[in-house]
């Protein structure tokens, strides 16, 4: 019997070597596509078992972090002090998804970039659990609140965002309505999803960050571009320069004219070109830019930093002067209306772009990134965006903006003691809405430390003379100026 | 002549308590941060189980082979540590105090079968009475009502009060004695030749009684029982030891026919066959797995909802483990239904890994691999049989239930051996693993010397 019953023994050996086989199958081969398929509810516990790193402003004030539980299924949940004043810069942490810097710097934030390897490494040796690495932001955390006070008392929809002009850094970036990370980034998932819901058909938008989600059609402020197309054209401009201002600019091809706000004059008919800006008149833009025609004022655009792909990290959607239609539409486009279409951060990046002698730096929100024990992994190094204009035509916009503060529509952003600089803008909306409240600034205007936008959404409510966006939009602006200058 | 290497058997006992008790604290010190506090009166408990175990095997079994008992012991103490962590998470119906208790029985068992079985060849006087018990056993269930004998549709149980036991543990056993009893009697009838075809000799047709009633049997069991697993278990090993016995590869032939034959009738009668089956060849599909749209109407819309969440649960904590593992109380095992018993296998690949089940299977199969050796030496047919049997039943519910698991065959319900929570199968096994030492000691002890004395008699050695 002994014949059989070694092949019965060899039998026995082939199952074994079927059953490890198999085994190395699944756990060496197909491991990865196992862990990582959405059903595996692992993955889910796992965003909980690692303390991620702190996301910190201004390397101080702590806007995020890991706090540990006594719980053994969740042994990290997130934490977010400051939550509604933060919420469009940090996101959130949800049971399935991140947003914002938590969903954009996740990989160093759970420690498992390729950035911490040698982290990790280290960590294997000495038996230290991973930690994720801690993220610093650009964010003034003064100025944040200053927007958000500032915005938030107007009662309005909105959005702030202030830039450091000389390096591109985020200083503050503000949208209303906001909501609370801490309610998304619970572990319950049923109530995160609930209330994700709840907050995604909300008609008012709190999900959205209007600063780099949304655009508008910038109004008045955008006479600053058309300004700098005029400029940039002849070297011999300047604001001194005696432009044509009727009372209404009759647009070719049409049977309507293009009249300025309130169908008011704008002095004499011919006026200097920084009276214009100052009254904020619309014909003699609109007749600059019929003049300069399509493509010259679509290359200013571009210079600017249109037509950029950015990431702050989270991505910016792409903001556009319009389409190449008839004289009419330009003249409209000019002017910020028509088709033109402008992000906040956009219109923030023309002010820092004047106030950075006509250099558009790329904006950023991460200032700095080290790892658990404190060490840098990675800092920020503020790179050009583009060439906007020349330092002298910047020079000559910077001069008209402060008139603008001083002597114009924007008196109401002027702060003791600083030369500021600005823009408003009263933008009509298509859908019958009250216009939007538009404010550009940098200041100080010789040594600009801060260049910023601010848009009340129907903030022109009161139609008036005082209806504009220097009524509405600069005294927010104001607020942030000083918060930062002071 | 064969050492009796007692001293190497207690090293390996004394590591493979040891390595149950750093398990044991590896557990506590990664759920809760500490050493577990009944970690010492654990390991204790368990040594001194085993070294009770152990000197009962040195005085009435002493030639036995050294490594059976301490591989027995360091699978049944690593099944007790993964019962002992899912019940921390907590994890309902794990319990590692009665896991424990019946591992405590189980050694009992195991020493009072050596003490009262001085002389396996015993059994061969109980054929008949084995093959009535087994069949008694194995049917007992199928006759209860389902209030009695039913748990999650399959009806294995006899439950009396808060106790239950599943009796096909024990049939099991019987069954193998009686195979080996009955195909000793009537093995050269079994190989006699009939016709020839092709390279094979078939048997005679009036010979295959016996396989057809085995076979029978087997579908009786899943028919009324519902348990595929048991069913092909006991035909399998049926197989096995028919082909021992004759030597005639024929049998093997006609076994897997009837098996293929029996399986497809049965997978277009029942439903629960016809389940596993599809589910085994895309457990992935969204209907198996449950999440599909029709699978979310109370009642599910479709009957074959949901019939593979378990295995793809069991395939998450396989990937989830990788090479390495996640770390013993460092994973989520008890995500995987049952991970407590018929899934232990995939919580054991999750927290131990690649490198944890290698180990794992390597044990079992040097268990089975021992065994096998026992029957080769062994000196007379129905030892070897019964040996060879033992073993291959071993091996083949491995093969069944972890096969099942890791979705390389259809899933049908068996208990892990040694691993999987549940009494009755401990008592079976240990057993089990008791005759299989009996046997060995017989196999491995030298003839009496007297009669090497003579000069004439040709002595066995190794």
């Amino acid at each position: 019997m002994n014949s059989p019953l070694k092949r019965v023994a060899v039998a026995c050996l082939a199952m074994f070597a079927l059953l490890m086989i198999n085994v190395n199958w699944l756990q060496g081969v197909r491991a990865e596509e196992l862990r990582s398929d959405n059903r595996n509810t692992r993955n889910y516990y796992e965003r909980y078992a690692i303390e991620r790193g702190r996301i910190t402003a201004s390397g101080k004030e702590i806007l995020a972090q890991s706090v540990e539980t006594k719980s053994n299924k969740f042994r990290f949940v997130r934490q977010y002090p400051e939550g509604r004043l933060y919420a469009h810069v940090t996101g959130f942490f949800s049971p399935e998804s991140a947003d914002a810097i938590e969903g954009a710097e996740n990989k160093l934030l759970d420690g498992s970039s390729a950035d911490l390897l040698l982290r990790r490494s280290i960590d294997l040796f000495t038996g230290e659990p991973t930690k994720g690495a801690n993220v610093d932001l650009t964010i003034d955390p003064r100025a944040q609140k200053a927007a958000y006070e500032a915005l938030k008392a107007s009662g309005k929809r909105g959005a702030v965002v202030a830039l450091n002009p000389k390096t591109g850094g985020i200083l503050a970036m503000v949208s209303l309505p906001t909501y609370d990370p801490a309610e998304l980034s619970g572990t319950d998932k049923g109530k995160v999803f609930t209330r994700y819901d709840q907050l995604a058909k909300d008609k008012n938008q709190p999900l959205l960050n209007r600063a780099i989600r949304q655009t508008y059609p910038p109004g008045s402020t955008f006479k600053v571009v058309t300004a700098a197309a005029y400029l940039e054209d002849d070297d011999s401009r300047d604001g001194q320069t005696i432009v044509d201002a009727p009372q209404r600019l009759p647009l070719p091809n049409t049977n309507i004219s293009l009249p300025n706000y309130n169908g008011a004059a704008c002095g004499s008919g011919k006026v200097p070109l920084v009276y214009a800006l100052e009254k904020s008149c619309n014909t003699p833009f609109g007749k600059i830019a019929m003049e300069l025609g399509y493509d010259k004022m679509r290359e200013q655009t571009v210079k600017f930093g249109m037509g950029e792909q950015i990431g702050v990290p989270m991505s910016v959607v792409q903001s556009d002067f319009g389409p190449k239609e008839d004289q009419a539409a330009l003249a409209m486009a000019s002017i910020g209306q028509r088709s033109n279409r402008m992000t906040p951060l956009q219109m923030a990046m023309i002010a820092a772009g004047i106030a950075n002698d006509g250099v558009v730096m790329k904006p950023y929100l991460v200032n700095k990134i080290t790892d658990a024990k404190g060490d840098t992994v990675d800092e920020a190094d503020p790179e050009e965006l583009t060439d906007a204009v020349s330092t002298e035509t910047a020079h000559k916009l910077r001069d008209m903006m402060v008139s603008v503060v001083n002597n114009g529509t924007a008196n109401l952003a002027q702060v003791p003691g600083v030369q500021v600089a600005g823009k408003t803008g009263t933008a009509e909306t298509s859908d019958g809405a009250p216009p939007h409240a538009w404010f550009i600034s940098f200041a100080p205007a010789e040594n600009p430390k801060v260049a910023l936008a601010v848009i009340v959404e129907s903030g022109a409510a009161n139609v008036g003379a005082e209806a504009t966006g220097g009524h509405t939009a600069a005294p927010i602006a104001k607020a942030v100026l000083e918060a930062i200058l002071k | 002549m064969p050492a009796k290497r007692r001293m190497a058997q207690l090293v390996m006992l004394a590591v493979a308590v040891l390595i149950v008790m750093g398990a044991y604290a590896n557990v506590g010190l990664a759920m809760n941060g500490e050493v577990p506090s009944g970690m010492l009166t654990y390991g204790l408990g368990l040594g001194g189980l085993m070294l009770a175990a152990y000197l009962v095997l040195a005085k009435f079994a002493p030639w036995a082979d050294p490594l059976i008992l301490p591989l027995v012991t360091l699978i049944n103490g690593l099944g007790c540590v993964m019962i002992f962590r899912l019940e921390s998470v907590p994890m309902a119906g794990a319990s590692s105090n009665s896991q424990i208790m019946w591992t405590a029985l189980g050694v009992v068992m195991f020493s009072v079968t050596l003490v009262v079985l001085r002389d396996h060849r015993m059994l061969q006087r109980l054929t008949y009475t084995a093959g009535a018990v087994g069949l008694v056993l194995l049917a007992i269930p199928a006759v209860l009502p389902g209030s009695l004998s039913e748990v999650q549709g399959a009806k294995i149980w006899i439950r009396i009060g808060g106790f239950s036991i599943q009796p096909g543990e024990f049939a099991k056993l019987a069954l193998v004695v009686f195979f080996a009893g009955y195909l000793v009697a009537k093995r050269d009838v079994l190989a006699l030749a009939g016709r020839r075809l092709l390279f094979i000799d078939l048997p005679r047709a009036r010979d295959l009684g016996p396989i057809l009633v085995t076979w029978g049997l087997s579908l009786l069991v899943l028919v009324f029982e519902k348990d595929l697993g048991t069913s092909l278990l006991l035909f399998g090993t049926f197989i096995a030891m028919i082909y021992i016995a004759t030597q005639r590869t024929s049998w093997v032939l006609i076994g897997v026919l009837l098996f293929v034959g029996g399986a497809f009738v049965a997978g277009q009668l029942f439903d629960h066959v016809g389940a596993r089956f599809s589910a085994w060849l895309d457990p992935g599909s969204p209907i198996f797995y449950g999440n599909a749209p029709v699978c979310l109407e109370d009642p599910p819309g479709d009957p074959l909802c949901s019939k593979s969440y378990q295995i793809m649960q069991g395939l998450f904590g396989f990937g989830a483990g990788g090479i390495l593992g996640t770390g013993l109380g460092q994973g989520h095992p008890e995500l995987i239904p049952l991970s407590f018993s018929d899934f232990i296998f995939a919580a054991t690949g999750e927290e131990l890994g690649l490198t944890g089940l290698m180990a794992l299977l390597m044990m079992y199969a040097l268990l089975v691999e021992r065994g096998l050796r026992s029957s080769i030496a062994a000196r007379d047919p129905y030892s070897k049989l019964l040996a060879g049997g033992l073993s291959f039943i071993l091996a083949w519910q491995v093969f069944i239930i972890v096969g099942g698991v890791t979705n390389l065959i259809p899933l049908t319900g068996l208990v892990t051996p040694f691993m999987s929570q549940g009494g009755s199968a401990l008592l079976a096994n240990w057993i089990l693993i008791a005759l299989l030492v009996r046997m060995s000691d017989s196999a491995r002890k030298p003839p009496p010397q007297a009669i090497q004395n003579e000069g004439m008699t040709q002595v066995f050695q190794r």
